[in-house]
C-alpha cells in the first residue's frame, strides 16, 4: 500500500468516522466520542507509518498495536476494515450477537487486532512486553498504543510507564489522546492528572506534544519517536473529544451514547460535507 | 527421590533443568525471587529473566504481550497477588483472549506461616479455577511439580500453578506408574469405604489418615488430585461409585476450591456424601508452618476424622 499524506489522510480518518458513528447507530450503544477524537492518529498509525499485512494479519513481522483505551473499537475496527483486514460491510454487525465484533476489541475473533482491551490501564502493560519480546528476540518491529487522558488515572499504567523506562524501549511509542473529558465530567475535575508531560518526562519517557488533528504534527511526532534511542517515546496529542460531529464535539455526555436516527442524520450530513470539500480542494 | 523439598524449589530447579530443552522459556519476577525460587534461573539465564518490581498486574499484562509474539512466560509471585492482586490482569489479559502465560503462585495456602493472614492465599484455587478456560495446578511433592512444569511448557494457553512454602516429604516417584498428565487424577492407594480426594500437600497427609483408619477396619482410597481444572471427572465419579462417599481435602479455603469442584460434579451425576475438609471460612494467622497447620485441622488426624464422618453419612 502506499503511504497516505495530509489531504488523503483526512479524506480516509472522515470516512472512518462515519464508519465508526454509523457502527455506534446501529448498535445503538458504543462510545463515540473518544472513536472520534483518536481517530486522526489511529489513521496515521495504519495508513502511513505502521508495517502491517492485512492478507496475513499474524505476520511475526509486523508493528502492533494496541487500543488501551478499548471503549474506542468503534475506531479501530473502522481503519481495519478500511485498511483491508474484513469487510467494511461487517461493521454493521458492531456489538451484534450475529457477529465477532465486541464492543471492546478482541483479538481471537477480529483480524488485525493485536491485543483484546477493554479494561481500561490494562493495555499499555501488553504493549510493553510486545516491545520487550522485540527486543529479546531481535526483532524489529515497533509496538504503538493508544491511552485515553482519563484512562491514566489507573495506576497500572504507571506501572508499565516504569518499566517501559527500565528496559529503554524506544521501539514502544504511545500516544495520550488528551481530549480532557471522560464519563463524569472534566479530567481535571474527576481526577487531575496533569502536568502529563512532566510526569512522563520524570520517568524516562521522551515526551512530544502535538495538535492531534493535524497530520504533519503526527506523521513529524512519529519520525521522531523511531529516531529516539534508549527511551519509550510519549506522544501527548490534544485532542477534541467527538471531532468531527458538531454536537458531539466537546461534550462529555457523547463519550458512551450513541446517536438516534436524527443525530445520525446529522452526523452523516457533517461528516460526508467535510470528505466531499477535502476532495474537490 | 525421597527426601523432602519444598515444591517451590522443585519449581525452581525445573526452570533452570528445562531453559534449554524450551528456549521460548521466559521468566518473570515481581521483586520476589529468592523465595518463589526463580533466583537459580535469573542467575543461570539472566537475558531471559524480567524482573517488573513490585507491580504484579503490569507483570501479568507483559506476559501478556511477551506471549502473543510465541514466547512462554512464567510469571511469578506469591499466591495471594498472583490470583488476588492481579486477578483481573488474568482474566481480561491473559484468559479472555486465551494466552499462553503460565501465572505460578508461590506460598499458596497457610503453611506460609510466620507472615501471616495477609500472605496466606486460601482463596486461589477457587479463583483461578473459575476463570473460563483456565487450568489449575496443584501438585503434592518435588516429583510430581517437576513433570508438572514441563507438561505445563507443552500446554498452549493459560495457566495458573500453585506452590507451597514449606520442605514436603517425596513419594510420587516411588508409586507404581506413576507419570503426571494435565487434567487426570492419580490414584496413590485403593479402598473400598471412602475416598479422600486431595490435592497439594493434604495428599501426604491423606497417607497417614488412611493408615490411622486402617486399624478401624475403614478402608480409604486416595486420590491425588493435581489438576484442579479441568477436574478429572471420571475419575472422581467412579471413586463415587465405588466407595459411596467422598471427602476432599486441600491447604485452601473450603468454599469453592477442590471442595467445591468435587461438590459440583458429584451432586449432579452421582449423589453420594461429600465432606469437604480445608480451612474453613476464615482468614489464617501466624506462627510457625507445623502450629497454623495444627491451628486450622490440616493433619491427618482431623482428616481421619472427616473421613469417619463420610462413612457415617453413607448410612
Amino acid at each position: 500500500m502506499e503511504k497516505l499524506y495530509g489531504k488523503d489522510l483526512a479524506i480516509k480518518a472522515n470516512q472512518a468516522r462515519l464508519l465508526a458513528v454509523e457502527a455506534v447507530h446501529r448498535a445503538s450503544s458504543g462510545h463515540p466520542g473518544g472513536s472520534l477524537s483518536c481517530l486522526d492518529a489511529l489513521t496515521t498509525l495504519y495508513f502511513n507509518e505502521m508495517r502491517v499485512d492485512p492478507q496475513n494479519p499474524q505476520w511475526a513481522e509486523r508493528d502492533r498495536f494496541v487500543l488501551s483505551k478499548g471503549h474506542c473499537a468503534p475506531a479501530l475496527y473502522a481503519v481495519l476494515a478500511l485498511r483491508g483486514f474484513f469487510p467494511v460491510e461487517e461493521l454493521q454487525l458492531l456489538r451484534s450477537i450475529k457477529a465477532h465484533l465486541s464492543g471492546h476489541p478482541d483479538m481471537k475473533y477480529v483480524p488485525g487486532v493485536d491485543m483484546s482491551t477493554g479494561s481500561l490501564g490494562q493495555g499499555l502493560s501488553t504493549a510493553v512486553g510486545m516491545a520487550l519480546a522485540a527486543k529479546h528476540t531481535g526483532k524489529t518491529y515497533r509496538t504503538y498504543a493508544i491511552c485515553g487522558d482519563g484512562e491514566i488515572q489507573e495506576g497500572q499504567i504507571w506501572e508499565a510507564l516504569m518499566a517501559a523506562a527500565k528496559w529503554k524501549l524506544d521501539n514502544l511509542c504511545a500516544f495520550i489522546d488528551v481530549n480532557g473529558l471522560q464519563i463524569d465530567g472534566n479530567t481535571a475535575d474527576v481526577m487531575p492528572t496533569e502536568p502529563l508531560d512532566k510526569k512522563l518526562e520524570a520517568f524516562n519517557w521522551h515526551v512530544i506534544k502535538i495538535d492531534g488533528h493535524n497530520y504533519d504534527q503526527i506523521l513529524s511526532a512519529l519520525a521522531e519517536a523511531r529516531n529516539t534511542k534508549g527511551m519509550p517515546t510519549a506522544i501527548l496529542m490534544k485532542t477534541v473529544k467527538g471531532k468531527g460531529v458538531s454536537y458531539m464535539e466537546n461534550n462529555a455526555g457523547w463519550h458512551g451514547k450513541a446517536p438516534n436516527a436524527d443525530e445520525f442524520a446529522i452526523a452523516k450530513a457533517e461528516l460526508e460535507a467535510k470528505i466531499k470539500e477535502l476532495e474537490e480542494n | 527421590m525421597a527426601g523432602k523439598i519444598a515444591t517451590r524449589g522443585a519449581y525452581g530447579k525445573a526452570l533452570v533443568e528445562l531453559a534449554e530443552k524450551y528456549p521460548e522459556l521466559v521468566v518473570l519476577d515481581a521483586d520476589l525471587s529468592k523465595a518463589t525460587m526463580t533466583k537459580d534461573f535469573a542467575a543461570a539465564y539472566p537475558s531471559r529473566f524480567f524482573d517488573c518490581g513490585i507491580a504484579e498486574c503490569n507483570m501479568v499484562g507483559i506476559a501478556a504481550g511477551m506471549s502473543t509474539t510465541g514466547l512462554k512466560p512464567f510469571v511469578n509471585t506469591f499466591a495471594i497477588f498472583a490470583s488476588g492482586r492481579a486477578y483481573e490482569q488474568v482474566r481480561n489479559s491473559v484468559c479472555y483472549p486465551h494466552l499462553n502465560v503460565k501465572v505460578v503462585g508461590s506460598h499458596g495456602g497457610i503453611s506460609v506461616g510466620e507472615d501471616g493472614a495477609t500472605h496466606q492465599c486460601t482463596e486461589d484455587l477457587a479463583l483461578m479455577r473459575q476463570i473460563p478456560g483456565m487450568v489449575v495446578v496443584n501438585p503434592c511433592d518435588g516429583n510430581e511439580m517437576t513433570q508438572a512444569v514441563e507438561a505445563l511448557l507443552n500446554y498452549d494457553g493459560p495457566a495458573y500453578l500453585r506452590l507451597g512454602r514449606p520442605a514436603v516429604e517425596t513419594f510420587t516417584d516411588e508409586l507404581e506408574g506413576y507419570r503426571f498428565e494435565l487434567g487426570k487424577g492419580v490414584t496413590v492407594a485403593e479402598g473400598t469405604d471412602v475416598t479422600v480426594a486431595a490435592t497439594g500437600m493434604m495428599v501426604n497427609m491423606a497417607r497417614k489418615a488412611r493408615e490411622l483408619l486402617a486399624g478401624e477396619g475403614i478402608s480409604v482410597r486416595i486420590l491425588d488430585i493435581h489438576t484442579i481444572k479441568p477436574l478429572d471427572e471420571a475419575l472422581i465419579l467412579k471413586a463415587a461409585r465405588e466407595t459411596g462417599a467422598i471427602v476432599t481435602s486441600e491447604e485452601a479455603s473450603v468454599v469453592g476450591g477442590l471442595g467445591g469442584a468435587v461438590a459440583e460434579l458429584v451432586s449432579a451425576k452421582c449423589p453420594v456424601p461429600v465432606v469437604r475438609h480445608g480451612v474453613e471460612d476464615t482468614f489464617g494467622r501466624s506462627g510457625t508452618a507445623n502450629a497454623v497447620l495444627e491451628y486450622y485441622g490440616l493433619t491427618p488426624e482431623k482428616l481421619a476424622e472427616k473421613c469417619r464422618e463420610a462413612v457415617a453419612l453413607k448410612k
